[in-house]
Protein backbone atom coordinates (compact mmCIF):
# COMPACT_ATOMS: atom_id res chain seq x y z
CA UNK A 1 0.00 0.00 0.00
CA UNK A 2 2.72 2.43 1.00
CA UNK A 3 4.55 1.71 -2.25
CA UNK A 4 1.39 2.39 -4.23
CA UNK A 5 1.01 5.84 -2.69
CA UNK A 6 4.66 6.60 -3.41
CA UNK A 7 4.25 5.13 -6.88
CA UNK A 8 1.24 7.27 -7.66
CA UNK A 9 3.04 10.46 -6.65
CA UNK A 10 6.01 9.61 -8.82
CA UNK A 11 3.71 8.35 -11.56
CA UNK A 12 1.72 11.61 -11.56
CA UNK A 13 4.92 13.43 -12.40
CA UNK A 14 5.74 10.99 -15.19
CA UNK A 15 2.20 11.34 -16.46
CA UNK A 16 2.46 15.14 -16.64
CA UNK A 17 5.67 14.88 -18.65
CA UNK A 18 4.31 12.05 -20.79
CA UNK A 19 1.35 14.21 -21.81
CA UNK A 20 3.65 16.64 -23.60
CA UNK A 21 5.38 13.83 -25.46
CA UNK A 22 2.14 12.32 -26.53
CA UNK A 23 0.42 15.55 -27.57
CA UNK A 24 3.37 16.66 -29.68
CA UNK A 25 3.70 13.21 -31.21
CA UNK A 26 -0.01 13.18 -31.93
CA UNK A 27 0.11 16.41 -33.88
CA UNK A 28 3.43 16.36 -35.74
CA UNK A 29 4.64 12.76 -35.27
CA UNK A 30 7.78 13.95 -33.52
CA UNK A 31 9.35 12.44 -30.42
CA UNK A 32 10.43 15.71 -28.87
CA UNK A 33 13.56 14.64 -27.02
CA UNK A 34 13.99 18.13 -25.65
CA UNK A 35 10.80 17.72 -23.65
CA UNK A 36 12.59 16.33 -20.57
CA UNK A 37 14.83 19.39 -20.61
CA UNK A 38 11.89 21.75 -20.67
CA UNK A 39 10.82 20.00 -17.50
CA UNK A 40 14.30 20.59 -16.07
CA UNK A 41 14.13 24.28 -16.98
CA UNK A 42 10.69 24.39 -15.37
CA UNK A 43 12.24 23.15 -12.15
CA UNK A 44 14.85 25.94 -12.28
CA UNK A 45 12.26 28.60 -13.03
CA UNK A 46 10.27 27.43 -10.02
CA UNK A 47 13.47 27.48 -7.98
CA UNK A 48 14.19 31.05 -9.02
CA UNK A 49 10.64 32.17 -8.36
CA UNK A 50 10.69 30.72 -4.86
CA UNK A 51 14.24 31.66 -3.89
CA UNK A 52 14.63 35.10 -5.41
CA UNK A 53 11.07 36.35 -5.70
CA UNK A 54 9.95 34.64 -2.48
CA UNK A 55 6.83 33.32 -4.10
CA UNK A 56 4.78 30.45 -2.76
CA UNK A 57 4.30 27.08 -4.36
CA UNK A 58 1.30 27.92 -6.44
CA UNK A 59 2.47 31.19 -8.07
CA UNK A 60 5.89 29.63 -8.67
CA UNK A 61 4.28 26.75 -10.50
CA UNK A 62 2.11 29.03 -12.60
CA UNK A 63 5.13 31.14 -13.58
CA UNK A 64 7.06 28.02 -14.48
CA UNK A 65 4.15 26.75 -16.59
CA UNK A 66 3.87 30.02 -18.50
CA UNK A 67 7.62 30.26 -19.08
CA UNK A 68 7.88 26.65 -20.20
CA UNK A 69 4.87 27.07 -22.45
CA UNK A 70 6.61 30.00 -24.15
CA UNK A 71 9.87 28.08 -24.35
CA UNK A 72 8.06 25.17 -25.98
CA UNK A 73 6.50 27.45 -28.58
CA UNK A 74 9.83 29.12 -29.35
CA UNK A 75 11.59 25.75 -29.65
CA UNK A 76 9.00 24.58 -32.14
CA UNK A 77 9.15 27.78 -34.20
CA UNK A 78 12.93 27.92 -34.31
CA UNK A 79 13.95 24.27 -34.48
CA UNK A 80 11.08 22.15 -35.77
CA UNK A 81 8.90 24.32 -37.98
CA UNK A 82 11.58 24.87 -40.64
CA UNK A 83 11.77 21.07 -40.89
CA UNK A 84 8.04 20.51 -41.34
CA UNK A 85 8.62 18.72 -44.65
CA UNK A 86 11.97 17.14 -43.83
CA UNK A 87 12.47 13.45 -43.13
CA UNK A 88 11.54 12.22 -39.69
CA UNK A 89 15.09 11.20 -38.88
CA UNK A 90 16.30 14.75 -39.56
CA UNK A 91 13.74 16.15 -37.14
CA UNK A 92 14.58 13.53 -34.54
CA UNK A 93 18.27 14.38 -34.69
CA UNK A 94 17.38 18.05 -34.36
CA UNK A 95 15.33 17.23 -31.27
CA UNK A 96 18.32 15.48 -29.69
CA UNK A 97 20.45 18.51 -30.58
CA UNK A 98 17.95 20.86 -28.96
CA UNK A 99 17.97 18.67 -25.87
CA UNK A 100 21.77 18.81 -25.54
CA UNK A 101 21.73 22.53 -26.20
CA UNK A 102 19.28 23.16 -23.39
CA UNK A 103 21.26 20.99 -20.97
CA UNK A 104 24.59 22.65 -21.62
CA UNK A 105 23.27 26.19 -21.88
CA UNK A 106 21.67 25.65 -18.50
CA UNK A 107 24.97 24.29 -17.12
CA UNK A 108 26.65 27.43 -18.34
CA UNK A 109 24.18 29.73 -16.63
CA UNK A 110 23.30 27.88 -13.45
CA UNK A 111 26.43 25.70 -13.07
CA UNK A 112 26.32 21.92 -13.22
CA UNK A 113 26.04 21.62 -9.44
CA UNK A 114 23.08 20.08 -7.73
CA UNK A 115 20.99 22.66 -5.90
CA UNK A 116 18.66 21.96 -3.06
CA UNK A 117 15.13 23.12 -3.62
CA UNK A 118 13.70 25.56 -1.10
CA UNK A 119 10.98 24.05 1.08
CA UNK A 120 7.88 26.10 0.45
CA UNK A 121 5.40 23.60 1.78
CA UNK A 122 5.44 22.97 5.49
CA UNK A 123 5.67 19.28 5.36
CA UNK A 124 3.24 17.40 7.51
CA UNK A 125 2.98 13.65 7.63
CA UNK A 126 -0.37 11.93 7.80
CA UNK A 127 -0.93 8.37 8.90
CA UNK A 128 -3.86 6.69 7.24
CA UNK A 129 -3.95 3.19 8.66
CA UNK A 130 -0.37 2.10 8.27
CA UNK A 131 0.16 4.18 5.15
CA UNK A 132 2.16 7.35 5.41
CA UNK A 133 1.26 10.28 3.16
CA UNK A 134 3.05 13.60 3.31
CA UNK A 135 1.97 17.05 2.23
CA UNK A 136 4.19 17.00 -0.85
CA UNK A 137 2.62 13.82 -2.12
CA UNK A 138 -0.84 15.28 -1.65
CA UNK A 139 0.18 18.42 -3.54
CA UNK A 140 1.68 16.38 -6.34
CA UNK A 141 -1.29 14.08 -6.74
CA UNK A 142 -3.91 16.81 -6.44
CA UNK A 143 -2.06 19.15 -8.82
CA UNK A 144 -1.60 16.39 -11.36
CA UNK A 145 -5.26 15.40 -11.21
CA UNK A 146 -6.41 19.01 -11.56
CA UNK A 147 -4.10 19.62 -14.51
CA UNK A 148 -5.22 16.45 -16.25
CA UNK A 149 -8.87 17.30 -15.78
CA UNK A 150 -8.23 20.78 -17.15
CA UNK A 151 -6.36 19.28 -20.08
CA UNK A 152 -9.18 16.85 -20.87
CA UNK A 153 -11.59 19.76 -20.72
CA UNK A 154 -9.45 21.82 -23.10
CA UNK A 155 -9.02 18.99 -25.57
CA UNK A 156 -12.64 17.90 -25.66
CA UNK A 157 -14.70 21.00 -24.96
CA UNK A 158 -12.85 24.04 -26.27
CA UNK A 159 -12.34 25.23 -29.80
CA UNK A 160 -8.56 25.17 -29.48
CA UNK A 161 -8.70 21.61 -28.19
CA UNK A 162 -10.96 20.41 -30.96
CA UNK A 163 -8.69 22.11 -33.49
CA UNK A 164 -5.75 20.27 -31.94
CA UNK A 165 -7.53 16.96 -32.37
CA UNK A 166 -8.61 17.79 -35.92
CA UNK A 167 -5.07 18.75 -36.94
CA UNK A 168 -3.62 15.60 -35.40
CA UNK A 169 -6.13 13.48 -37.34
CA UNK A 170 -5.87 15.17 -40.74
CA UNK A 171 -3.97 18.40 -41.41
CA UNK A 172 -5.38 19.05 -44.87
CA UNK A 173 -8.95 18.43 -43.80
CA UNK A 174 -8.39 20.69 -40.79
CA UNK A 175 -7.16 23.48 -43.07
CA UNK A 176 -10.26 23.08 -45.20
CA UNK A 177 -12.29 23.81 -42.06
CA UNK A 178 -10.41 27.09 -41.67
CA UNK A 179 -8.16 25.83 -38.87
CA UNK A 180 -4.70 27.42 -38.85
CA UNK A 181 -2.38 24.45 -38.60
CA UNK A 182 0.78 26.28 -37.50
CA UNK A 183 -1.03 28.15 -34.79
CA UNK A 184 -2.62 24.95 -33.54
CA UNK A 185 0.77 23.23 -33.38
CA UNK A 186 2.04 26.17 -31.31
CA UNK A 187 -0.83 25.76 -28.85
CA UNK A 188 -0.01 22.08 -28.54
CA UNK A 189 3.61 22.81 -27.71
CA UNK A 190 2.53 25.50 -25.26
CA UNK A 191 0.16 23.25 -23.37
CA UNK A 192 2.43 20.19 -23.39
CA UNK A 193 5.44 22.23 -22.23
CA UNK A 194 3.40 23.94 -19.52
CA UNK A 195 2.54 20.50 -18.12
CA UNK A 196 6.26 19.69 -18.04
CA UNK A 197 6.93 23.00 -16.28
CA UNK A 198 4.45 22.07 -13.55
CA UNK A 199 6.07 18.63 -13.24
CA UNK A 200 9.48 20.29 -12.85
CA UNK A 201 8.36 22.34 -9.87
CA UNK A 202 6.60 19.37 -8.29
CA UNK A 203 9.63 17.14 -8.62
CA UNK A 204 11.90 19.81 -7.16
CA UNK A 205 9.70 19.91 -4.09
CA UNK A 206 9.52 16.15 -3.87
CA UNK A 207 13.19 15.31 -4.21
CA UNK A 208 14.56 18.62 -2.91
CA UNK A 209 17.29 18.68 -5.49
CA UNK A 210 17.67 19.80 -9.09
CA UNK A 211 20.49 19.84 -11.62
CA UNK A 212 20.79 20.55 -15.35
CA UNK A 213 20.77 16.86 -16.30
CA UNK A 214 17.78 15.96 -14.16
CA UNK A 215 15.50 15.90 -17.19
CA UNK A 216 17.17 13.00 -18.94
CA UNK A 217 16.00 10.04 -16.90
CA UNK A 218 12.44 11.19 -16.11
CA UNK A 219 12.19 12.35 -19.72
CA UNK A 220 13.04 8.87 -20.95
CA UNK A 221 10.72 7.25 -18.45
CA UNK A 222 7.88 9.57 -19.39
CA UNK A 223 8.55 8.66 -22.99
CA UNK A 224 8.27 4.98 -22.02
CA UNK A 225 5.04 5.87 -20.21
CA UNK A 226 3.66 7.55 -23.33
CA UNK A 227 4.53 4.53 -25.46
CA UNK A 228 3.16 2.20 -22.79
CA UNK A 229 -0.24 3.90 -22.85
CA UNK A 230 -0.21 4.36 -26.62
CA UNK A 231 1.68 7.31 -28.02
CA UNK A 232 -0.57 10.06 -29.33
CA UNK A 233 -3.36 9.07 -26.93
CA UNK A 234 -3.84 11.48 -24.03
CA UNK A 235 -5.52 9.12 -21.52
CA UNK A 236 -2.80 6.63 -22.49
CA UNK A 237 -0.11 9.00 -21.22
CA UNK A 238 -1.92 9.39 -17.92
CA UNK A 239 -2.35 5.65 -17.50
CA UNK A 240 1.20 4.97 -18.68
CA UNK A 241 2.70 7.54 -16.30
CA UNK A 242 0.91 6.16 -13.27
CA UNK A 243 1.73 2.55 -14.23
CA UNK A 244 5.42 3.25 -14.72
CA UNK A 245 5.55 5.17 -11.44
CA UNK A 246 3.90 2.38 -9.48
CA UNK A 247 5.95 -0.36 -11.14
CA UNK A 248 9.16 1.53 -10.47
CA UNK A 249 8.46 2.08 -6.78
CA UNK A 250 7.26 -1.49 -6.39
CA UNK A 251 10.50 -2.78 -7.87
CA UNK A 252 12.66 -0.62 -5.66
CA UNK A 253 10.47 -1.25 -2.61
CA UNK A 254 10.24 -5.00 -2.80
CA UNK A 255 13.14 -5.87 -5.03
CA UNK A 256 16.15 -3.70 -5.44
CA UNK A 257 16.36 -0.09 -6.47
CA UNK A 258 19.29 -1.10 -8.64
CA UNK A 259 16.86 -2.75 -11.02
CA UNK A 260 14.15 -0.12 -11.18
CA UNK A 261 15.42 1.63 -14.30
CA UNK A 262 16.20 -1.64 -16.01
CA UNK A 263 12.65 -2.82 -15.38
CA UNK A 264 11.17 0.35 -16.87
CA UNK A 265 13.13 -0.09 -20.09
CA UNK A 266 12.39 -3.79 -20.17
CA UNK A 267 8.74 -2.76 -20.18
CA UNK A 268 9.38 -0.52 -23.16
CA UNK A 269 10.90 -3.42 -25.06
CA UNK A 270 8.09 -5.78 -24.07
CA UNK A 271 5.43 -3.29 -25.14
CA UNK A 272 7.13 -2.67 -28.45
CA UNK A 273 7.19 -6.42 -29.08
CA UNK A 274 3.76 -7.38 -27.75
CA UNK A 275 1.58 -4.35 -28.37
CA UNK A 276 3.46 -1.64 -30.25
CA UNK A 277 0.44 0.66 -30.30
CA UNK A 278 0.36 0.68 -26.49
CA UNK A 279 -2.22 -0.42 -23.95
CA UNK A 280 -4.93 1.94 -25.20
CA UNK A 281 -3.78 2.00 -28.81
CA UNK A 282 -5.34 0.40 -31.82
CA UNK A 283 -2.87 -1.87 -33.54
CA UNK A 284 -2.10 0.06 -36.67
CA UNK A 285 1.13 -0.50 -38.48
CA UNK A 286 2.73 2.85 -37.83
CA UNK A 287 6.21 2.58 -36.42
CA UNK A 288 7.19 4.65 -33.44
CA UNK B 1 -18.24 34.18 -58.79
CA UNK B 2 -15.10 32.04 -59.28
CA UNK B 3 -12.68 32.61 -62.09
CA UNK B 4 -9.47 30.77 -62.84
CA UNK B 5 -7.05 32.18 -65.36
CA UNK B 6 -4.05 30.44 -66.93
CA UNK B 7 -3.37 28.32 -63.91
CA UNK B 8 -0.15 26.30 -63.80
CA UNK B 9 0.68 23.90 -61.02
CA UNK B 10 3.66 21.57 -60.54
CA UNK B 11 4.53 18.63 -58.33
CA UNK B 12 8.31 18.86 -58.52
CA UNK B 13 8.99 18.43 -62.20
CA UNK B 14 5.53 17.08 -62.99
CA UNK B 15 3.48 19.76 -64.73
CA UNK B 16 0.07 18.78 -63.33
CA UNK B 17 -2.06 21.73 -64.53
CA UNK B 18 -1.26 23.47 -67.80
CA UNK B 19 -2.80 26.89 -68.40
CA UNK B 20 -6.17 25.98 -67.01
CA UNK B 21 -8.90 28.60 -67.22
CA UNK B 22 -12.44 28.12 -66.05
CA UNK B 23 -15.34 30.16 -64.74
CA UNK B 24 -18.16 29.36 -62.37
CA UNK B 25 -20.99 31.89 -62.38
CA UNK B 26 -23.24 32.75 -59.47
CA UNK B 27 -25.87 30.06 -58.89
CA UNK B 28 -24.44 27.54 -61.33
CA UNK B 29 -23.50 23.90 -61.03
CA UNK B 30 -20.35 23.48 -63.08
CA UNK B 31 -18.71 20.12 -63.46
CA UNK B 32 -15.12 19.23 -64.23
CA UNK B 33 -14.85 15.74 -65.65
CA UNK B 34 -11.85 13.69 -66.67
CA UNK B 35 -10.09 10.36 -66.34
CA UNK B 36 -7.82 9.17 -63.53
CA UNK B 37 -4.82 11.41 -63.06
CA UNK B 38 -6.16 14.15 -65.33
CA UNK B 39 -5.73 16.82 -62.65
CA UNK B 40 -9.22 17.23 -61.19
CA UNK B 41 -8.20 16.89 -57.57
CA UNK B 42 -5.19 19.09 -58.13
CA UNK B 43 -7.48 21.78 -59.52
CA UNK B 44 -9.72 21.74 -56.45
CA UNK B 45 -6.81 21.59 -54.02
CA UNK B 46 -5.27 24.57 -55.75
CA UNK B 47 -8.51 26.54 -55.60
CA UNK B 48 -8.81 25.74 -51.88
CA UNK B 49 -5.22 26.72 -51.17
CA UNK B 50 -3.86 23.32 -50.16
CA UNK B 51 -1.59 23.33 -53.20
CA UNK B 52 0.54 26.31 -54.26
CA UNK B 53 0.15 27.80 -57.72
CA UNK B 54 3.15 28.15 -60.01
CA UNK B 55 1.49 30.89 -62.03
CA UNK B 56 -1.96 32.15 -62.90
CA UNK B 57 -4.85 33.73 -61.08
CA UNK B 58 -7.71 32.57 -58.87
CA UNK B 59 -10.41 35.20 -58.46
CA UNK B 60 -13.33 34.92 -56.07
CA UNK B 61 -15.97 37.65 -56.29
CA UNK B 62 -13.48 39.94 -58.01
CA UNK B 63 -10.81 39.35 -55.39
CA UNK B 64 -7.44 37.71 -56.06
CA UNK B 65 -7.19 34.77 -53.67
CA UNK B 66 -4.37 32.81 -55.32
CA UNK B 67 -1.86 33.66 -52.62
CA UNK B 68 -4.11 33.44 -49.58
CA UNK B 69 -3.93 30.60 -47.06
CA UNK B 70 -6.57 27.88 -47.10
CA UNK B 71 -8.26 29.16 -43.91
CA UNK B 72 -8.44 32.69 -45.36
CA UNK B 73 -10.17 31.30 -48.44
CA UNK B 74 -12.68 29.47 -46.25
CA UNK B 75 -13.49 32.76 -44.56
CA UNK B 76 -14.18 34.28 -48.00
CA UNK B 77 -16.81 31.66 -48.76
CA UNK B 78 -15.02 28.72 -50.30
CA UNK B 79 -15.66 25.24 -48.96
CA UNK B 80 -14.42 21.89 -50.19
CA UNK B 81 -15.63 18.33 -49.77
CA UNK B 82 -12.33 16.58 -50.41
CA UNK B 83 -11.70 13.41 -52.34
CA UNK B 84 -12.20 10.39 -50.10
CA UNK B 85 -14.42 12.49 -47.76
CA UNK B 86 -11.68 13.05 -45.13
CA UNK B 87 -14.05 13.30 -42.18
CA UNK B 88 -12.44 13.17 -38.73
CA UNK B 89 -13.06 9.51 -37.82
CA UNK B 90 -12.13 9.78 -34.13
CA UNK B 91 -14.49 12.68 -33.58
CA UNK B 92 -18.25 12.48 -33.21
CA UNK B 93 -20.64 13.42 -35.99
CA UNK B 94 -21.57 16.53 -34.04
CA UNK B 95 -17.93 17.54 -33.57
CA UNK B 96 -17.27 17.07 -37.27
CA UNK B 97 -20.08 19.50 -38.02
CA UNK B 98 -18.73 21.93 -35.43
CA UNK B 99 -15.36 21.82 -37.19
CA UNK B 100 -17.12 22.86 -40.38
CA UNK B 101 -18.29 26.00 -38.58
CA UNK B 102 -14.84 26.63 -37.10
CA UNK B 103 -14.46 30.21 -38.32
CA UNK B 104 -17.97 31.32 -37.41
CA UNK B 105 -18.88 33.07 -34.18
CA UNK B 106 -22.66 33.37 -34.59
CA UNK B 107 -23.65 30.60 -32.18
CA UNK B 108 -27.41 30.80 -32.76
CA UNK B 109 -27.05 30.75 -36.52
CA UNK B 110 -24.65 27.82 -36.27
CA UNK B 111 -27.26 25.92 -34.30
CA UNK B 112 -29.86 26.71 -36.96
CA UNK B 113 -27.55 25.55 -39.74
CA UNK B 114 -26.81 22.38 -37.86
CA UNK B 115 -30.53 21.78 -37.64
CA UNK B 116 -30.91 22.23 -41.37
CA UNK B 117 -28.04 19.81 -41.99
CA UNK B 118 -29.93 17.28 -39.87
CA UNK B 119 -33.06 17.97 -41.90
CA UNK B 120 -31.19 17.41 -45.14
CA UNK B 121 -29.42 14.33 -43.78
CA UNK B 122 -31.68 12.83 -41.10
CA UNK B 123 -29.29 9.95 -40.51
CA UNK B 124 -26.68 12.40 -39.20
CA UNK B 125 -29.16 13.67 -36.63
CA UNK B 126 -29.72 10.12 -35.42
CA UNK B 127 -25.99 9.53 -35.15
CA UNK B 128 -24.92 12.83 -33.57
CA UNK B 129 -22.93 11.28 -30.73
CA UNK B 130 -21.48 8.42 -32.74
CA UNK B 131 -17.84 8.48 -33.86
CA UNK B 132 -17.72 9.50 -37.50
CA UNK B 133 -15.39 6.62 -38.36
CA UNK B 134 -18.15 4.15 -37.59
CA UNK B 135 -20.50 5.56 -40.25
CA UNK B 136 -21.01 3.76 -43.56
CA UNK B 137 -19.43 5.14 -46.73
CA UNK B 138 -22.60 6.89 -47.84
CA UNK B 139 -23.20 8.36 -44.40
CA UNK B 140 -19.62 9.61 -44.33
CA UNK B 141 -20.16 11.32 -47.68
CA UNK B 142 -23.25 13.01 -46.25
CA UNK B 143 -21.28 14.06 -43.19
CA UNK B 144 -18.51 15.48 -45.37
CA UNK B 145 -21.10 17.48 -47.29
CA UNK B 146 -22.89 18.60 -44.15
CA UNK B 147 -19.59 19.62 -42.62
CA UNK B 148 -18.68 21.67 -45.70
CA UNK B 149 -22.06 23.42 -45.60
CA UNK B 150 -21.54 24.44 -41.98
CA UNK B 151 -19.21 27.23 -43.08
CA UNK B 152 -22.09 28.76 -45.09
CA UNK B 153 -20.09 28.71 -48.31
CA UNK B 154 -20.87 30.84 -51.33
CA UNK B 155 -19.30 28.14 -53.46
CA UNK B 156 -19.04 24.46 -52.66
CA UNK B 157 -16.29 22.39 -54.28
CA UNK B 158 -17.05 18.67 -54.43
CA UNK B 159 -14.41 16.09 -55.32
CA UNK B 160 -15.94 12.83 -56.58
CA UNK B 161 -18.83 12.59 -54.15
CA UNK B 162 -20.02 9.42 -55.92
CA UNK B 163 -16.78 7.55 -55.33
CA UNK B 164 -17.31 4.08 -53.91
CA UNK B 165 -21.07 4.41 -53.48
CA UNK B 166 -23.86 2.11 -54.71
CA UNK B 167 -25.81 3.45 -57.72
CA UNK B 168 -28.93 4.17 -55.70
CA UNK B 169 -26.94 6.18 -53.21
CA UNK B 170 -25.14 8.02 -56.01
CA UNK B 171 -28.50 9.16 -57.35
CA UNK B 172 -29.51 10.34 -53.89
CA UNK B 173 -26.27 12.28 -53.43
CA UNK B 174 -26.73 14.00 -56.80
CA UNK B 175 -30.31 14.94 -55.90
CA UNK B 176 -28.96 16.50 -52.73
CA UNK B 177 -26.32 18.44 -54.70
CA UNK B 178 -29.05 19.81 -56.95
CA UNK B 179 -31.03 20.75 -53.90
CA UNK B 180 -28.10 22.49 -52.23
CA UNK B 181 -27.62 24.46 -55.43
CA UNK B 182 -31.32 25.42 -55.57
CA UNK B 183 -31.09 26.82 -52.08
CA UNK B 184 -28.48 29.30 -53.33
CA UNK B 185 -25.03 27.69 -53.17
CA UNK B 186 -22.88 27.71 -56.28
CA UNK B 187 -21.30 24.32 -56.99
CA UNK B 188 -18.12 23.16 -58.70
CA UNK B 189 -18.36 19.40 -59.04
CA UNK B 190 -15.46 17.14 -59.96
CA UNK B 191 -16.48 13.72 -61.21
CA UNK B 192 -15.43 10.60 -63.07
CA UNK B 193 -19.07 9.61 -63.29
CA UNK B 194 -19.55 11.88 -66.32
CA UNK B 195 -23.13 11.04 -67.21
CA UNK B 196 -24.40 11.69 -63.70
CA UNK B 197 -22.40 14.88 -63.35
CA UNK B 198 -23.46 16.23 -66.75
CA UNK B 199 -27.10 15.41 -66.07
CA UNK B 200 -27.27 17.88 -63.16
CA UNK B 201 -24.71 20.45 -64.32
CA UNK B 202 -25.48 23.69 -66.12
CA UNK B 203 -22.06 23.68 -67.73
CA UNK B 204 -19.05 21.46 -67.81
CA UNK B 205 -15.34 21.29 -68.61
CA UNK B 206 -13.39 18.24 -69.73
CA UNK B 207 -9.83 17.95 -68.46
CA UNK B 208 -7.20 15.67 -69.97
CA UNK B 209 -3.63 15.34 -68.67
CA UNK B 210 -3.70 18.76 -67.08
CA UNK B 211 -5.40 20.74 -69.87
CA UNK B 212 -9.00 21.74 -70.48
CA UNK B 213 -9.90 20.18 -73.84
CA UNK B 214 -13.60 20.84 -74.10
CA UNK B 215 -16.30 22.99 -72.57
CA UNK B 216 -20.02 23.53 -73.05
CA UNK B 217 -23.41 23.15 -71.46
CA UNK B 218 -24.24 19.89 -69.73
CA UNK B 219 -26.39 18.74 -72.62
CA UNK B 220 -23.85 19.71 -75.29
CA UNK B 221 -21.11 17.81 -73.60
CA UNK B 222 -23.36 14.81 -73.03
CA UNK B 223 -24.02 14.67 -76.78
CA UNK B 224 -20.50 15.43 -77.94
CA UNK B 225 -18.62 12.62 -79.62
CA UNK B 226 -15.47 13.01 -77.59
CA UNK B 227 -17.27 12.74 -74.28
CA UNK B 228 -19.40 9.87 -75.53
CA UNK B 229 -16.33 7.96 -76.60
CA UNK B 230 -14.04 8.74 -73.71
CA UNK B 231 -16.33 8.76 -70.72
CA UNK B 232 -19.73 7.37 -71.49
CA UNK B 233 -18.75 4.20 -73.33
CA UNK B 234 -20.78 5.25 -76.41
CA UNK B 235 -19.78 5.14 -80.06
N1 LIG C 1 1.28 14.65 -54.23
C1 LIG C 1 1.62 14.43 -55.50
N2 LIG C 1 2.90 14.30 -55.84
C2 LIG C 1 3.27 14.08 -57.13
N3 LIG C 1 2.40 13.98 -58.14
C3 LIG C 1 1.11 14.10 -57.86
C4 LIG C 1 0.63 14.32 -56.52
N4 LIG C 1 -0.71 14.40 -56.55
C5 LIG C 1 -1.05 14.22 -57.84
N5 LIG C 1 0.02 14.05 -58.63
C6 LIG C 1 0.02 13.86 -60.09
O1 LIG C 1 -0.69 14.90 -60.68
C7 LIG C 1 -1.54 14.42 -61.70
C8 LIG C 1 -2.97 14.82 -61.44
O2 LIG C 1 -3.44 14.15 -60.28
P1 LIG C 1 -4.89 14.41 -59.66
O3 LIG C 1 -4.92 13.71 -58.34
O4 LIG C 1 -5.17 15.84 -59.69
O5 LIG C 1 -5.81 13.63 -60.69
P2 LIG C 1 -7.37 13.36 -60.65
O6 LIG C 1 -7.92 13.89 -61.91
O7 LIG C 1 -7.96 13.88 -59.40
O8 LIG C 1 -7.43 11.77 -60.66
P3 LIG C 1 -8.45 10.77 -59.94
O9 LIG C 1 -9.65 10.70 -60.82
O10 LIG C 1 -7.72 9.46 -59.95
O11 LIG C 1 -8.72 11.27 -58.60
C9 LIG C 1 -1.30 12.92 -61.75
O12 LIG C 1 -0.41 12.64 -62.78
C10 LIG C 1 -0.72 12.58 -60.44
O13 LIG C 1 0.14 11.48 -60.53
MG1 LIG D 1 -8.92 12.99 -57.86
Amino acid sequence: MQQIVNGISLGSIYALIALGYTMVYGIIKLINFAHGDIYMIGAYIGYAAITFAHLGFFPAMVISMIACGLLGVITEKVAYKPLRNASRIAVLITAIGVSLLMEYVMMFFVSPDVRSYPAVLNNKVFHIGNVIVNTQQIYIIVTAIVLMVVLQFIVHKTKVGKAMRAVSIDKDAAELMGIKVDQTISYTFAIGSAMAGAAGVLVGLYYNSIDPLMGIMPGLKAFVAAVFGGIGIIPGAMLGGLSIGVIETMVSGYGSSLFKDAVVFAILILILILKPAGILGKNTREKV
Amino acid sequence: MLEIKDLNVHYGVIHALKNISLTVNDGEIVTLIGANGAGKTTTLRTISGLKKITSGEIILDGKQIGLLSAPQRVSLGLSQVPEGRRIFPEMSVLENLEMGAFLRKDKDEIRKDMQSVYERFPILGDRKKQLAGTLSGGEQQMLAMGRALMSRPKILLLDEPSMGLAPLLVREIFEIIKDINKSGTTVLLVEQNASMALSIAHRGYVIETGSIVLTGSGEELMKSNEVQKAYLGGE
